[in-house]
C-alpha cells in the first residue's frame, strides 16, 4: 500500500497483470506512460469492476426488498370483508309524511328519505365537498355542512357554501312486499343528467 | 359604552372587513416602520391589544372561545407573533437608522466582540430548557385534553373544525375546491418557501437586519405570512361557529343563525344575466370566459409588468426566474381576490366544470 506514494519508476511490470481486467484504464496507461496516472493495483478490482460488482449488489437488494415488500399486497386483499349490506328495506311508503325529511336511517344507514307529492327519493347524507355529514335544518328547509358551510335545498342541490355539485341520490325501489328498497352501491349525479333514470326517484 | 364596544368588534371583525383592516394596518406598519416600532408607539399599542382581551374576559361567550383547551395556544400564537414580528422589524429599523449614519449594522459591532460558550450561552439555554419544561407541566395539568364522544361516521360536530394549524386552509376551503385549497395552494407555499433562496439572491440583508435594503421581499413575506395564514387561522378559530357561519367575537354561537349565501359561478353572470342567452349546454363553451379570464391573469400582468415598472428585475433575473417569482406572486394575491370576489359577488367559482372536478 506504500507503493503509490513512490513517483513510480517503472509503469510496465504494475499494470500488465491486470491489463486483462480493468480494460479502459490500461490502454491509457500503457499507451501514454508519460502522463502521470497512478497505476492501477494488482490485488484491488478496477472502477468499473467495483461498479459492476456494486450494481449487482444494489440490484440483488432492491429484488429481494421489492420481493419482501410484495407481500404487503396480499394485505390489499384480505380474506373477510366486513362491509354492511349495501342494499337495505326502509319501511313502507305510507310511513313517511309527504314534503318532510326522514332522519331515521341517517344514523344506521347514512342516508336521508323525502317523500314528495310524486314519490320518493333517497339522498347520500355525504357532502360533495369534503365528505363531511351535513344536517337537516328543519327551520330553514335546507341541509347544511358544519364543516365549511356548503348548503342544500330540499332536493339536494347546492346552492351555498363550496360545494361542487348537488347531494347524490341513491337508487331506490319497492321490494316484493311493498317495501322501500335503497341501493347505495349505486348513485345518480344530477350534474351528469343521472336524475331523470327512472332508479332515482320512487314513483307513487 | 361596553356593548357598544362589543358591537363595534363584532362589526369590524368580519371576514371582509378584517382581512382589509389586517392589510391596512400591515400596510401602515410596513409604510413607517421606524415610528411604528419605537419603544413609545409599540409599547402602548401592546398595551392596548392585551387590554382587549383583559375586556373580552368580563365578556361570557369570548371568555369561553379564548379559554377553549384548544384555542389557548391561538391567543398565545398571537402575541408570540406580534412581539417577533415587532422585534425583527425593531432590529431592522434601528440597523437601517445606522446604515444611513454610515455605520455599519449593530450585527456586525456584536460579531466582532467574543463571549465563552460555556458558561454563558450554556447557562441561558439551561434556563431556558428548564422554563419549558416547568410550562409543559403547568400546561398538562392546567389545560385538559379536548376528547371527545367515539367518532361516529354519520354524524359532523358541528361546527367540524380542523387542528388549529389548518384552520387557515379550512378558511381557505370555503372560498376554493378542495383540490386547489387542500393540494395546490400548500403545495405552492411549501414550493414557494423552498424558492425563495433562489429567486432572491441578492447577499443584502444576509446576517444582519435590515427592513430598506428588502423593502419587497419582506413585504411579500409579511402579507404572506400575517394575512393568509395567521389572520385565517385565527379567523377559523375564533369567528366561525356551527354550520361553519362567522360570528363575532362577542357573538352568541346561535346554531339557527341564518346568513344567506346564494353562490353564483361566473358563467351564470355571464350567460344568464349579463348577456342572458342561458347557459351553453357544452361545458367548454360555457367556461369559456372563466377560462379566458385566468389565463389572462396568469399570462398578462407579468408580461406587462416585464415591459414597465419590473423592467429591471426582469433583466436581473432573467426570464425563468422571473416567471416563477410572478407566478408564485400571482397565486398568493390570487387568493384574497377570490375570497373578495366570494364577500363583494356571492361568487362561486371562475371555471366551474363539475363534469371533470375541475372548479377554480
Amino acid at each position: 500500500m506504500n507503493e503509490p506514494i513512490a513517483p513510480k519508476p517503472d509503469p510496465s511490470p504494475t499494470p500488465k497483470p491486470s491489463a486483462d481486467a480493468p480494460k479502459p484504464a490500461a490502454p491509457a496507461a500503457t499507451a501514454e506512460p508519460a502522463l502521470k496516472r497512478p497505476a492501477p493495483e494488482i490485488s484491488v478490482p478496477g472502477r468499473r469492476q467495483f461498479l459492476s460488482w456494486f450494481t449487482i449488489a444494489w440490484l440483488t437488494f432492491v429484488a429481494a426488498t421489492a420481493g419482501a415488500l410484495s407481500f404487503v399486497l396480499r394485505f390489499m386483499f384480505p380474506n373477510v370483508l366486513f362491509e354492511p349490506k349495501s342494499t337495505f328495506k326502509v319501511g313502507y311508503p305510507d310511513d313517511y309524511e309527504v314534503g318532510v325529511v326522514d332522519l331515521r336511517w341517517k344514523g344506521k344507514y347514512g342516508v336521508w328519505v323525502v317523500r314528495t307529492v310524486e314519490g320518493i327519493y333517497a339522498l347520500l347524507a355525504v357532502c360533495t365537498h369534503l365528505g363531511c355529514t351535513p344536517n337537516w335544518l328543519e327551520s330553514e328547509q335546507k341541509f347544511k355542512c358544519p364543516c365549511h358551510g356548503s348548503g342544500f335545498y330540499k332536493s339536494g342541490i347546492n346552492f351555498e357554501g363550496p360545494a361542487p355539485r348537488p347531494l347524490e341520490r341513491l337508487k331506490i325501489g319497492l321490494a316484493d312486499d311493498g317495501q322501500i328498497v335503497i341501493d347505495k352501491s349505486k348513485s345518480f349525479h344530477q350534474e351528469k343528467g343521472e336524475l331523470s333514470n327512472s332508479e332515482a326517484f320512487l314513483k307513487l | 359604552m361596553a356593548e357598544l364596544i362589543k358591537h363595534f368588534f363584532n362589526q369590524i371583525s368580519s371576514p371582509v372587513m378584517m382581512f382589509t383592516l389586517g392589510t391596512g394596518l400591515l400596510f401602515l406598519f410596513l409604510s413607517f416602520p421606524g415610528q411604528l416600532t419605537a419603544p413609545k408607539v409599540a409599547g402602548p399599542l401592546g398595551i392596548l391589544v392585551v387590554a382587549f382581551f383583559i375586556f373580552g374576559l368580563t365578556d361570557e361567550h369570548f371568555k369561553m372561545i379564548i379559554t377553549t383547551p384548544d384555542n389557548v395556544p391561538i391567543v398565545m400564537m398571537l402575541f408570540i407573533m406580534l412581539y417577533f414580528t415587532w422585534y425583527a422589524m425593531r432590529k431592522a429599523t434601528v440597523n437601517d437608522m445606522r446604515m444611513a449614519e454610515g455605520k455599519g449594522p449593530l450585527e456586525k459591532e456584536e460579531s466582532e466582540q467574543k463571549v465563552l460558550v460555556f458558561p454563558y450561552l450554556i447557562f441561558i439555554e439551561f434556563v431556558v430548557a428548564l422554563f419549558y419544561s416547568i410550562m409543559l407541566v403547568v400546561w398538562s395539568l392546567a389545560l385538559k385534553a379536548p376528547l371527545e364522544d367515539p367518532a361516529n361516521p354519520s354524524i359532523s360536530p358541528n361546527p367540524s373544525k380542523a387542528p388549529w394549524y389548518f384552520l387557515g386552509l379550512q378558511e381557505l376551503l370555503v372560498y376554493f375546491d378542495p383540490w386547489i385549497a387542500g393540494v395546490l395552494l400548500p403545495t405552492l407555499i411549501i414550493i414557494g418557501l423552498c424558492a425563495i433562496p433562489y429567486l432572491d439572491r441578492s447577499p443584502k440583508g444576509s446576517g444582519y437586519y435590515s427592513y430598506q435594503q428588502r423593502r419587497v421581499w419582506i413585504s411579500g413575506f409579511l402579507f404572506c405570512f400575517w394575512m393568509l395564514w395567521i389572520v385565517l387561522i385565527v379567523l377559523g378559530t375564533f369567528l366561525r361557529g356551527p354550520n361553519w357561519n362567522f360570528f363575532g367575537p362577542f357573538e352568541v354561537w346561535n346554531v339557527h343563525k341564518v346568513v344567506p349565501l346564494l353562490n353564483v359561478n361566473l358563467s351564470e353572470f355571464v350567460f344568464i344575466k349579463w348577456l342572458g342567452w342561458g347557459l351553453p349546454s357544452q361545458w367548454y363553451l360555457r367556461e369559456l370566459p372563466g377560462i379566458l379570464l385566468v389565463l389572462a391573469y396568469l399570462l398578462i400582468p407579468p408580461a406587462m409588468a416585464a415591459k414597465t415598472f419590473c423592467k429591471k428585475a426582469f433583466q436581473e433575473m432573467g426570464a425563468v426566474r422571473y416567471a416563477v417569482a410572478a407566478f408564485l406572486l400571482l397565486m398568493v394575491i390570487a387568493v384574497p381576490i377570490k375570497m373578495y370576489l366570494r364577500w363583494a359577488f356571492n361568487l362561486k367559482y371562475l371555471v366551474a366544470i363539475p363534469e371533470f372536478f375541475f372548479n377554480i
